[in-house]
């Protein structure tokens, strides 16, 4: 059943979208929008929707860094390990993260909600440093101010 | 020597009312356009500093019909955010800047190549385009924007790369030449500028290419602007003018510590506190997008380089041998080294090594990998190798 | 003499040459005979430029630049051997060879890696790089019973990539990742035997390195010649016999059957035979076939009968259809592959009349091909109560046994096939060329019709031969018996395609309507067999053109050139299979086909 409702998203998107190749990034970012994620069966579905092969849906999709092709939670943290946040204290915001959520970086709650990363400048060196929650930024952290972010996350 | 002061400017955040400006490129030949833009001497301010006079003159001289105009809004270059600033306050201007290009060169559609990591500017960005598009109809201008998204890769930055990006594939530079102006998205002329370059174009039709070229030097002509961070209290973006030396940059911005600054981000160079007064930050010195970072003496510059080593191993695309393996070799090597399994003569041997990187990669990713190798281990090889 | 607008001249390390405009540097340099090494340009692919071996100095230039991806300017100053580009060559190979898992002396391409080549052309040395390879998570895969894939010995080249996708139009496999994680894969790191792949193996004949190799089996055949108990036949398919020279020493093009099986016999196999035989006989069968679904579909008017009726021979085809067109499966042939039908054929017919135990029987074939050792290894393969085909060779394996033997190939007096699966037709030979397989049918279909011999001089009928990806071929039937009267005045259609990437075409053309034949004949490799995945390396244009004039002279120079002539075809159906697609033939001699997945 499930199965069936995931096409129909697909299928939506690439109506939005069109299906020629230079639809295949928005499609797969609506994708990993919807689903933070992209599964095995996305990706072949994408494949028929556009007429590739899946596996040059996978090679293109591992190549961005925002489009995962492993399994994510639903906050994907994304916290900036550039030169400039690592001189602000990046290292001890992290550590606060990894023990409120007791998950080390590269893992997922098992409730599957957050997911902890470190990824590449992302352009808020002046009030380094700064992490990514799906979309949103947050800067200036500190232990205190990303305890009370993660608390706000917490309740959702 | 003549103490000169750092010259503020006013420029790129001024606020212009569009319809000024598309009236007079309306009233303008597209050649004109380009001529005017010349004759200023405005040079790219991605980094890469190519007249952009020239670029829009060889892109109007193709004979096919269909054009495109990109504005490459990737910023990726670390501690480079000026553009974010300037798509977030003036988007208009931005927009504006596309409308002048697409004049000169006779395209019809634009796009603006946002990085993944500023999604959250595009509601902002699309009323941006929804009143620029009802401007451009007023003004009987055919040119429809849109936005095209990234996904955390910077080499989507460099400019093939982020065609064959939106175009679908994975962000891999293409063979040069061609060159964009000939053969660029959907393998079309393409003109395709920074954010920042866009807005300069605007500032020169507004106030005309003599008031521009009254900033700056000759080899750099009128303003930057420049993002700052680091060991600095006065962390921010800043529009100057260029020409000024690095010593005069951090008598301003540095914390009275300062023991180098990298200008350009990991693609720049590092400048040691000796070559500060000899440094100029400009073209025919350092060119930079504007990523300016301070360190004072409190900073490993092993650390510094480690890091920069680390970033390019990771977003490298992986094409081509002397980037996708010289980058690793060049961040375990000094790994290696700082370890004492390698003599300190290997450093020696990695130098070469950039060197070759410098003269064999594909792009510019892998060109530009050797210059902040090049230049930290050059001015802090104690730091290095102890 | 008048200048023509269009020719550029430069000069290249001091000698002056004019070349037309587009000419790119490493072709100019060629022409006045300066070779440029290269590692990722290959002759039937698109240029990438990425692995930067033939980077060259212009002088004046900031960079060195790629010659095999840069054309000339005018005026350009090229230099080939500068310092400058000496030190960043030597460079280049030595990052590859750090990423490298050297393991020379155990490689299958040991003496045959263009990597190899090139650490020795430029006297690498003492390896002043780090070895990277320990710190790396490489993934070796055997799970293919065609090919093997091992990422500790890929250079990303991505030549393979580029022959699935734009040669073979198969995307089996991708770049993925990026920066020091990039590598060359499949969808999701999946195993070549669990995805689209359909063995063809022409990335394996492009891979300059040992990272795509065939499965070799040799052991398992030397072990199977020196067993007592066993006996061994073998048979060796049309193609292999105008390219095993190649590995041996020869020129291109050149015919090597009588020396092949003297080489076979001295190896130790009991029985030397040839699958040209049992291409004869897929010719009796599925020329019966089409002849039963024309007259069903022209005659009964009967609605369930599929045409175009597609050939079955080439498993890499099988395979292709079965994940990308399996609507048309009931279009394909039923019939096995000459292969398979000779393996059925050696543990019942062949078993019997020599009186052996088929459980001792050990048939072993020699093939162009990589797609047949998965072919014989599928479920569907053991009519004969056994596996029909035991081991597949390729003709490189074949090469290398040869050479294991201490066997002087080229001073060895020619010998004669075995028989009774011995004897076969110029027909059966021709299967090793694109076009083949239609002209070998065409012989027999046209002649069964109306009693004559087909209206081309010599039996030798043009319109279907030749290296375009698709061709459309039609003959007129004219004359026809009484009971193919229905046939009379039919333009009997044909298309060829040979090339996945053709093949795609000439199915979405059917599909489409665009294309409207009745019967078509499908090579998974470019060239048809001659051009397959298990054949002599390097290939190109040139050589699989030889191989293909030699194929059809090797037809002119037999003494029977239709498969219906062939008197072991006559005696295995008078005295064991009766009549084409009787019982027997359904039992042993046909088979069906799979749906599968499209990733």
């Amino acid at each position: 059943m499930e199965t069936i409702i995931e096409n129909e998203l697909i299928r939506e998107l690439a109506n939005k979208y069109g299906r020629t190749r230079e639809s295949l990034l928005p499609i797969l970012q609506d994708l990993v929008v919807h689903n933070r994620y992209l599964t095995k069966q996305d990706m072949v579905d994408v494949a028929r929707e556009l007429d590739i092969s899946a596996a040059d849906v996978f090679g293109t999709a591992t190549f961005y860094s925002f489009l995962d092709t492993q399994e994510r939670g639903k906050y994907i943290i994304r916290i900036c390990k550039t030169i400039s946040c690592a001189m602000k204290g990046k290292n001890d915001v992290l550590s606060t993260i990894e023990e409120i959520l007791k998950i080390k970086l590269g893992e997922t709650t098992p409730d599957r909600k957050f997911s902890l990363l470190e990824t590449n400048c992302i352009g808020w060196c002046h009030k380094a440093p700064a992490m990514l929650i799906n979309d949103t930024p947050y800067t200036e952290l500190t232990q205190e101010k990303v305890t009370e972010i993660l608390r706000e996350y917490l309740k959702k | 020597m003549k103490q000169q002061y750092i010259k503020r400017v006013e420029l790129i955040f001024e606020k212009v009312d569009c319809r000024e400006i598309m009236g007079t490129i309306m009233g303008m030949d597209p050649d004109a356009i380009c001529q005017e833009v010349l004759d200023s001497d405005l040079k790219g301010r991605g980094g890469a500093g190519f007249p952009t006079g020239m670029k829009w003159r060889f892109a109007a001289q193709e004979k096919d019909p269909v054009k495109y105009i990109v504005c490459n809004a990737d910023e990726g270059e670390p501690g480079t955010f000026k553009d974010r600033q300037i798509l977030d306050e003036v988007p208009g201007k931005v927009l504006c800047g596309m409308a002048i290009a697409a004049r000169a060169v006779g395209a019809k559609n634009g796009y603006i190549y946002l990085r993944g990591e500023y999604k959250f500017l595009i509601p902002e960005l699309e009323s941006a385009i929804d009143e620029f598009h009802r401007l451009a109809d007023e003004f009987n201008l055919d040119f429809r924007v849109q936005i095209r998204l990234g996904s955390g890769a910077y080499i989507c930055g460099e400019e093939s790369a982020l065609f064959e990006s939106i175009e679908g594939k994975r962000g891999e530079p293409r063979n040069k030449p061609p060159y964009p102006t000939s053969s660029g998205l959907f393998n079309k002329p393409t003109a395709i500028n920074d954010v920042e370059t866009l807005v300069h174009a605007v500032m020169i039709m507004k106030y005309g290419a003599e008031r521009f070229k009254e900033l700056g030097t000759k080899d750099s002509r009128g303003s930057k602007v420049f993002s700052v961070s680091g060991d600095t209290p006065k962390a921010g973006i800043y529009e100057l003018e260029l020409g000024m030396s690095v010593h005069e940059f951090v008598e301003e911005f540095g914390d009275g510590d300062t023991k180098a600054v990298q200008v350009g981000g990991a693609a720049g160079f590092c400048v040691p506190r000796k070559k500060f007064e000899e440094t100029i930050i400009g073209f025919e010195g350092v060119p930079t997008g504007g990523s300016m970072k301070l360190f004072n003496s409190t900073r490993s510059m092993y650390n510094v380089l480690h890091k920069y080593l680390d970033f390019f191993a990771e977003e490298s695309c992986g094409q081509c041998t002397p980037c996708r393996v010289g980058c690793q070799q060049l961040l375990k090597g000094v790994e290696a080294v700082k370890r004492g399994d390698k003599n300190f003569r290997y450093l020696d041997e990695l130098v070469k090594l950039a060197r070759t990187m410098k003269m064999a990669s594909k792009c510019g990713l892998g060109q530009s990998v050797g210059n902040a190798f090049g230049s930290i281990v050059e001015n802090f090889r104690e730091e290095i190798i102890y | 003499m008048k200048e023509n607008n269009n020719m550029i001249s430069l000069s290249v390390n001091g000698l002056l040459v004019k070349v037309p405009e587009g000419t790119t540097i490493l072709e100019a340099a060629k022409q006045l005979n300066f070779r440029i090494p290269t590692l990722c340009n290959h002759d039937d692919l698109c240029v990438a430029g990425n692995c930067r071996v033939c980077v060259v100095e212009q002088l004046g230039g900031k960079s060195l630049v790629a010659a095999c991806a840069t054309p000339v300017s005018e005026g350009m100053q090229i230099l080939t051997n500068s310092l400058k580009v000496r030190a960043a060559r030597k460079h280049v190979i030595e990052l590859l060879l750090s990423e490298h898992r050297a393991d020379c002396t155990k490689c299958y391409k040991n003496g045959k890696c263009e990597l190899q080549d090139l650490a020795n052309e430029f006297c690498v040395g003492d390896h002043i790089l780090l070895d990277l390879v320990e710190q790396r998570e490489y993934t070796i895969d055997m799970f293919s019973p065609s090919i093997q894939k091992d990422d500790s010995k890929c250079i990303r080249c991505q030549r393979c990539v580029r022959t699935c996708e734009q040669l073979q139009g198969v995307n089996a496999l991708t770049v993925a990742y990026k920066g020091n994680k990039q590598k060359i894969s499949t969808f999701e790191e999946l195993s070549m035997a669990e995805v689209i792949c359909t063995n063809c193996g022409q990335c394996v004949n492009r891979c300059p390195t040992g990272a795509l190799v065939e499965r070799h089996y040799l052991d398992e055949v030397w072990d199977a010649i020196l067993d007592p108990e066993k006996h061994v036949v073998v048979q060796t398919a049309p193609a292999v016999r105008v390219g095993l020279g190649e590995e041996l020493g020869l020129d291109s093009g050149n015919r090597v059957t009588g020396k092949m099986v003297a080489a076979l016999k001295r190896l130790g196999f009991d029985s030397v035979l040839d699958t040209d035989f049992t291409a004869d006989l897929t010719i009796m069968e599925e020329g019966t076939e089409l002849l039963t679904r024309l007259k069903k579909a022209l005659v009964e008017k009967d609605t369930s009968v599929r045409l175009p009726m597609t050939t079955s021979c080439s498993p890499g085809w099988i395979k292709f259809i079965e994940h990308t067109f399996p609507e048309y499966l009931n279009n394909v042939s039923t019939c096995k592959s000459p292969q398979q039908m000779f393996g059925a054929l050696a543990k019942t017919y062949y078993a019997q009349v020599r009186n052996l135990d088929p459980k001792n029987v050990v048939s072993v074939s020699i093939m162009p091909c990589t797609a047949k050792k998965y072919e014989a290894n599928r479920p569907e393969m053991r009519s004969s109560g056994y596996k029909d085909v035991d081991i597949v060779l390729t003709t490189r394996e074949l090469a290398r046994m040869i050479k294991q033997a201490g066997v002087d190939f080229n001073k060895l007096k020619e010998d004669h096939y075995d028989s009774i699966m011995g004897i076969s037709s110029g027909a059966g030979v021709i299967f090793g060329a694109t076009g083949g397989v239609m002209e070998a049918a065409l012989r027999t279909a046209y002649e069964i019709v109306t009693g004559k011999e087909v209206p081309f001089q010599d039996l030798n009928i043009m319109p279907v031969r030749g290296m375009e990806g698709v061709r459309l071929a039609s003959v007129r039937i004219e004359g026809c018996k009484e009971e193919w009267s229905f046939l009379e005045g039919v333009e009997l259609k044909c298309a060829v395609a040979h090339g996945l990437v053709n093949a795609r075409k000439l199915m979405n053309g059917v599909k489409s309507g665009e294309i409207d034949v009745h019967f078509i004949e499908i090579m998974a490799c470019p060239g048809g067999c001659l051009g397959g995945g298990g054949q002599p390396i390097p290939t190109n244009d040139e050589i699989r053109r030889r191989r293909a004039e030699a194929i059809y002279e090797e037809d002119m120079s037999l003494e029977y050139r239709k498969s219906h002539e062939n008197p072991e075809i006559i005696t295995l159906y008078r005295d064991f299979l009766g009549e084409p697609l009787g019982h027997r033939s359904h039992e042993l001699l046909h088979t069906h086909y799979t749906e599968r997945e499209r990733y």
